[in-house]
């Protein structure tokens, strides 16, 4: 189990006092604090790592989040906010100590600007519940994390979520125009708005992929866009991961970027066709779903300067989608994909590195010997296009020595990811999960300037204080 | 997920299983987007992965049910959208019914509570009696308006009266178990599942299936024996009559299979076709266990038989627009989704579809009866998703979703009632105020 801050003696011995004081704030049902009825909400997409708060409260409203956070801060309470719960780093892990701030019950779509093509959206939105929201004028939001279909907006914010078509439209913090934030101390502020480029410094900058640490984030102010003429996807077989690989950086080093180019290995294709249907390669050892946009003449030009590539690295199969639906399923089967390795194992960790294109055919090789080494199987699903590792390590949770196993062989992926020149994290954030190994990463003199930033903002440390930063000696 | 069960808790069949849905889940979530409790309250609890969660620690320890797990899973519709959604193949049906039947056990519920749910227990499922409790109901209905009070028993009650029809149908002249034979050649054997409580709300619906059948050339036999599926005292989490009921059941069916022969059972309330398809589960422990897989297997829905043996209409296209509403026991509990749809378009009518098509009405079975309050906001959030296709007509396959439109500004029929009328049969009733070609 990972390590937390010690607990607050005394806000743990004010516990009912505190619930009390929140029960003032907020409507009958906006407090949970029943200790079978906080069970739930233990944990999040990271369910090795759980842990009960003192108290969840489900805010409607900016005034109601100001008012607990202003009540928090007078008692010296810790504060979780929580979207979703959808996080695979363990964004949303509570502490023992802790209130959660669970946002999902502001889910209102505020204003669609179809003009100035933007929108104004509560936190608990979903991600695709924007899209849905102007997709009948033609319109959508274009980071699209995996877990779209239930990730809320607020949470892709806080960790700058990416996605398969963030290849070409970029990652939630070039999506982003402004937000409506509390600060810990419960003020309300509004940063940037429906217009590019805010003036002063670059606060939403930095407030994107803060990770609950800085402000609760309750509004956002999105940009949404004119969906593509039409689109196509097609599949690419190969005999081996490396071989997938290296195309994968011959398609990126021609200069063709396709809005999508995701990379699946052998048990995520048989995990996935068994959900989607979407008649994947079962025969292939990796898979290429590429997809492109524009009229049909475009798509076609680029499907076959694609398939030329591809061609040189002696694929089993080429298909290209043929209708509407077959594409729906093609992306079916990819969104879900880590809910469906669930077929194949009872658990996993999914890990979120990145790394150069060019070093993509030498790092699968390398995850493919230490899964032997660790004797982990390993389910890899990958944004390619953008070196956006996610190696799913296979374990049971039920055999303690079986996740301990699998914690090394993940944070043995990370580093080899930073050796070759990538980064921790790509879009999931640090969480508690990548804490203890952002030392790989970072001096202690970086780590300290960040630390200050934080407090800049949260002098006491009482926002999602157990994240992100490796716990210190005294801290623990 | 990981799972804490000791060896002896895990030796009992019904924990294994759920142990064994239980370590499917990842805990990834996707289930709570598409669940309409979750949409409507947001809170984790009354959603798919809260429930599991409280299903897990209360089967764990093995204590007795709580008021605050009852609560819950007392919320779920099981409209089975989070299966649909699920990735990782998590089967929740399996899960809450054993919830259902744990809380049963072992949590004493409030005493008004426990008497209406053994009130809708022993009259739903008996034709004769329903017959008279809709009566009563109709003639107790003005009185609704002074029950007063928010609590939930005031709610419940104003809620059963509001479900009263204005006009209770008299018995249907074929009602009772015979054979009706084929017109024409005879291209196949059918056992029809005749229902409970369908056949006293509307008989129209068992009319125009065998209608419809016996002219395609198929004999349709409503066998002896057969009755109620089980489904509404299942949810229930009433063990006992339920599997007495599906014994019933599977035993009339396999008599006339192994007799005469059957091509399949059909069913036309989606709610007890996802019941029939599951007695194969339900028996698994059972002697009967190969017969009730028998008959799990040759169990269709109306619609997925006629798109087998094929349809035609044989009266020229209406020119109606029907919003087709997709009854949740049939597009998350038996995943049919396109027949109904192909079927209708078939028949000459312009099929549309409502804006989150995926969320249950609120009916649910006894749902609308014990969670007034969830259920009227579940519907008056469909009939505006409806209404706004701006439809003729609404057509669903399940009597339950039926009741639950009913009453709002568009008629609302079975989809068989349709295929049937293009087919010779004669307009529906429902119809009667619509202009058509």
């Amino acid at each position: 189990m990972i390590a937390q801050p010690a607990p607050k003696r005394d806000v743990l011995a004010r516990r009912d006092s505190i619930v009390a004081g929140l029960r003032a704030l907020l409507p009958e049902t906006g407090v949970i604090a029943e200790a079978l009825r906080l069970k739930p909400y233990e944990t999040d997409g990271l369910s090795a790592y759980r842990q009960v708060p003192l108290a969840v409260v489900l805010p409607e409203t900016t005034e109601q989040v100001a008012a607990v956070m202003a009540f928090c801060h007078r008692e010296g309470v810790r504060v979780v906010p929580r979207g979703a719960g959808t996080s695979l780093s363990g964004g949303a892990l509570p502490m023992e100590d802790s209130v959660v701030v669970g946002l999902m019950r502001m889910n209102r779509i505020l204003d669609i600007d179809y003009a100035d093509r933007c929108a104004v959206v509560q936190a608990g939105v979903t991600n695709i519940g924007i899209t849905q929201a102007v997709q009948g004028r033609g319109f959508f939001y274009a980071p699209d994390p995996s877990s779209q279909l239930a990730c809320m907006i607020g949470g892709n914010v806080n960790m700058n979520s990416g996605g398969a078509h963030c290849l070409r439209y970029g990652v939630t913090a070039n999506n982003l125009l402004g937000l409506k934030v509390v600060t810990v101390e419960g003020e309300v502020l509004e940063i940037g708005g429906a217009h590019m480029d805010a003036a002063g410094y670059d606060w939403l900058g930095l407030l994107t992929g803060s990770e609950g640490q800085l402000v609760v984030v309750t509004e956002v102010t999105v940009r949404i866009l004119r969906g593509p003429e039409g689109a196509r996807a097609m599949l690419a077989a190969f005999d081996s991961n490396e071989i997938a690989g290296a195309c994968v950086d011959s398609i990126i080093a021609s200069g063709i970027i396709p809005v999508a180019l995701e990379f699946m290995d052998r048990p995520a294709i048989h995990a996935c066709e068994a959900f989607a249907h979407a008649g994947y390669p079962l025969d292939a050892e990796a898979m290429l779903i590429i997809e492109v946009e524009g009229s049909v003449a475009e798509q076609d030009d680029l499907l076959e300067k694609i398939s030329q590539i591809c061609r040189k690295f002696d694929p089993i199969s080429l298909k290209i989608s043929q209708s509407a639906e077959e594409s729906l399923a093609i992306w079916k089967g990819r969104k879900g994909a880590f809910g469906a390795v669930g077929r194949i194992s009872p658990d996993y960790l999914c890990m979120d590195g990145t790394i150069p294109t060019s070093r993509l055919p030498e790092v699968l090789r390398r995850i493919g010997e230490m899964s032997m080494s660790y004797n982990l199987q390993v389910a890899n699903i990958f944004h390619a296009g953008d070196g956006n590792l996610h190696p799913l390590i296979m374990f049971d949770a039920n055999d303690p020595a079986s996740f301990e196993k699998a914690e090394h062989f993940g944070a043995d992926i990370l580093r080899l990811c930073v050796e070759v020149g990538g980064c921790l994290t790509g879009e999931h954030g640090v969480g508690v999960e990548k804490r203890d190994l952002m030392g790989v990463q970072f001096s202690e003199t970086e780590l300290e300037q960040m630390r200050r930033v934080k407090s800049a903002f949260d002098p006491g440390w009482l926002l999602n204080p157990s994240k992100v930063f490796p716990l210190k000696a005294d801290a623990a | 997920m990981q799972t804490n069960f000791t060896l002896a808790q895990l030796a009992d069949p019904d924990t294994a299983a759920s142990n064994q849905v239980l370590r499917t889940c990842v805990h990834c979530g996707f289930c709570t987007a598409t669940c309409p409790t979750f949409v409507l309250l947001g809170d984790e609890l009354d959603s798919p992965r809260g429930r599991i969660y409280l299903i897990k620690d209360m089967l764990e320890s093995g204590r007795p049910a709580t008021e605050e797990v009852v609560r819950h899973v007392d919320r779920c519709l099981s409209c089975l959208s989070c299966m649909t959604t699920c990735p990782s193949g998590v089967n929740y049906m399996h899960l809450v019914d054993h919830a259902r039947v744990r809380i049963e056990q072992t949590y004493r519920r409030p005493w008004h509570e426990r008497g209406l749910r053994a009130l809708l227990a022993t009259v739903l499922p008996r034709p004769g009696l329903m017959r008279a409790a809709l009566i009563g109901a109709r003639l107790a209905r003005p009185l609704a308006a002074f029950i007063p009070g928010r609590s939930m028993p005031a709610q419940r009650l104003r809620a059963l009266l509001a479900l009263a029809p204005a006009h209770v149908p008299s018995p249907s002249a074929i009602e009772g178990a015979r054979v009706h034979a084929a017109i024409g050649p005879r291209r196949g054997r059918v056992a029809l599942l005749a229902g409970c409580a369908q056949q006293v709300l509307d008989p129209a619906i068992n009319e125009a299936t065998i209608r419809l059948l016996t002219r395609l050339g198929v004999e349709v036999v409503v066998a002896r024996g057969a009755g109620c599926c089980g489904a509404l005292t299942h949810h229930m989490g009433r063990h006992d009559p339920a599997m007495a009921s599906a014994r019933a059941n599977i035993e009339a069916w396999c008599r006339e299979a192994d007799g005469e022969g059957l091509d399949a059972v059909i069913i036309n309330a989606s709610g007890c076709g996802t019941t029939v398809k599951d007695y194969g589960f339900m028996f698994r422990t059972d002697p009967l266990r190969a017969q009730a897989e028998r008959v799990s297997g040759l169990a269709a829905d109306i619609t997925e038989y006629l798109a087998r043996i094929g349809y035609a209409p044989t009266r020229a296209a209406p020119g109606l627009t029907v919003a087709y509403h997709s009854a949740c026991s049939l597009q998350h509990g038996q995943q049919v989704t396109a027949q109904p749809k192909a079927l209708l378009r078939q028949a000459g009518f312009t099929v549309v579809e409502p804006a989150e098509g995926h969320l249950c009405c609120g009916s649910a079975g006894t749902y609308n009866m014990m969670q007034p309050e969830i259920a009227g906001r579940l519907r008056a959030r469909k009939l505006a998703n409806l209404e706004a296709t701006r439809p003729d007509v609404v057509a669903a396959g399940n009597i339950g979703c039926l009741t639950q439109l009913a009453g709002g500004a568009l008629p609302v029929v079975h989809s068989v009632q349709l295929l049937d009328w293009m087919a010779g049969g004669p307009a529906p009733a429902a119809l009667a105020g619509v202009s058509h070609d």
